[in-house]
């Protein structure tokens, strides 16, 4: 039933450079960010080393901004190790929401793309997945996105450590993700529903930040799919 | 504390946030195929970036901070009007930077 679009199908090369080319733009927020937190993570007292080590380990900015952030704090390392995973845990959203997509794929590219899955991939493959018809190579799409944003990062970071202490902080580098999130948002909404859900989630984030360990983001996730759940009756026509 | 334990934290964090990442993606054959769970997964990117960005508009120390001295707020509010009327990416990115950058300097 899927394959009777009549579109055209893509290659793997088409659908991988499709990907870079939805990613590239992204990076004009996520350089800066990767810039800003080599500088941070130096700042914090963690050596060059572990810096640039932790941005292909662990892979996702701003938990490893916290990481740095409870390093330099002295605080234990299990309690590092379980923030971090709370600022994670949105990611098994993003995991569910891609799952149906890679269902039939191999192990090890599973493997690799659950490693590459990050907010700026999986948001930027979502128009691949969700809005354009489906082909058997989609997947190159989701790898190009992540391996762009992947090399961005490392590459960032890497210049945050050796040339960051020459950016004056008042530039206000470390906004630039937040408006890289905020286009991304933006171009995430289509229908009333999903314009409530970010509202509720929005002000949850804000209300909920008293909570220990990061745990508003979660709260203000489950507010916001609560919300855009319940709000589907506004939607004026149903689009799959 | 040395750089062994260092190392470890690292690692740990990692192997954390990849399995959270690989979760559903391996485990697919246990997510129920329910029309209800696709509804549910609509709102996930809406939810969770609004998640991310209102506090980084919103609160500043620890503390909400709406008022008209609140640079971020006014440099993502024009941010999300260039987005949604350019629906560029790099666009809403320079735009919100750009204002943020003038009105630090011109608002202290």
């Amino acid at each position: 039933m899927d394959d009777s679009t009549g579109h055209k199908a893509r290659s793997a090369g088409e659908e991988f450079r499709d990907g870079i080319h939805a990613e590239l733009p992204l990076l004009l927020g996520v350089v800066p960010f990767g810039l800003m937190f080599g500088v941070l993570g130096l700042a914090a007292g963690l050596p060059a080393w572990a810096v640039v080590a932790m941005s292909s380990i662990v892979f996702g900015g701003a938990s490893q901004v916290v990481f740095a952030q409870l390093w330099g704090a002295q605080v234990p390392p299990a309690v590092i190790c379980s923030t971090v995973a709370v600022v994670n845990l949105r990611h098994a959203l993003y995991s569910a929401s891609v799952a149906e997509w890679l269902r039939d794929l191999s192990w090890r590219w599973k493997v690799l793309l659950a490693y590459l899955l990050t907010d700026e991939a999986y948001a930027a493959a979502l128009v691949r997945f969700r809005d354009s018809p489906p082909g058997a190579h989609r997947h190159w799409f989701l790898f190009g996105t992540g391996l762009t944003l992947w090399s961005g990062w490392q590459v960032s970071t890497l210049g945050g450590v050796l040339i960051g202490a020459a950016i004056p902080a008042s530039w206000s580098l470390d906004f630039s993700i937040a408006l890289t999130f905020i286009a991304l948002l933006v171009l995430a909404i289509h229908r009333r529903s999903e314009m409530c859900a970010a509202l509720v989630a929005g002000i949850v984030a804000v209300l909920a930040q008293p909570l220990p360990h990061k745990l508003w983001i979660l709260a203000a996730a489950a507010a916001g799919i609560a919300a855009g759940l319940a709000a589907r009756k506004l939607d004026r026509r149903a689009r799959t | 504390m040395n750089d062994g334990y260092l190392l470890l934290a690292l690692l740990a964090s990692g192997l954390c946030t990849f399995l959270i990442r690989l979760s559903f993606i391996a485990g697919e054959r246990w997510l129920p195929r329910s029309e209800k769970l696709h509804a549910l997964l609509r709102y996930v990117p809406a939810s969770v970036l609004a998640a991310l960005v209102a506090p980084e508009l919103l609160v500043r120390g620890g503390a909400v901070h709406i008022a008209t001295d609140n640079q971020r707020l006014w440099a993502g509010l024009l941010a999300i009007l260039v987005a949604w009327l350019s629906r560029s990416v790099m666009a809403s990115i320079a735009a919100g930077m750009a204002a943020l950058w003038l009105l630090q300097a011109y608002m202290r």
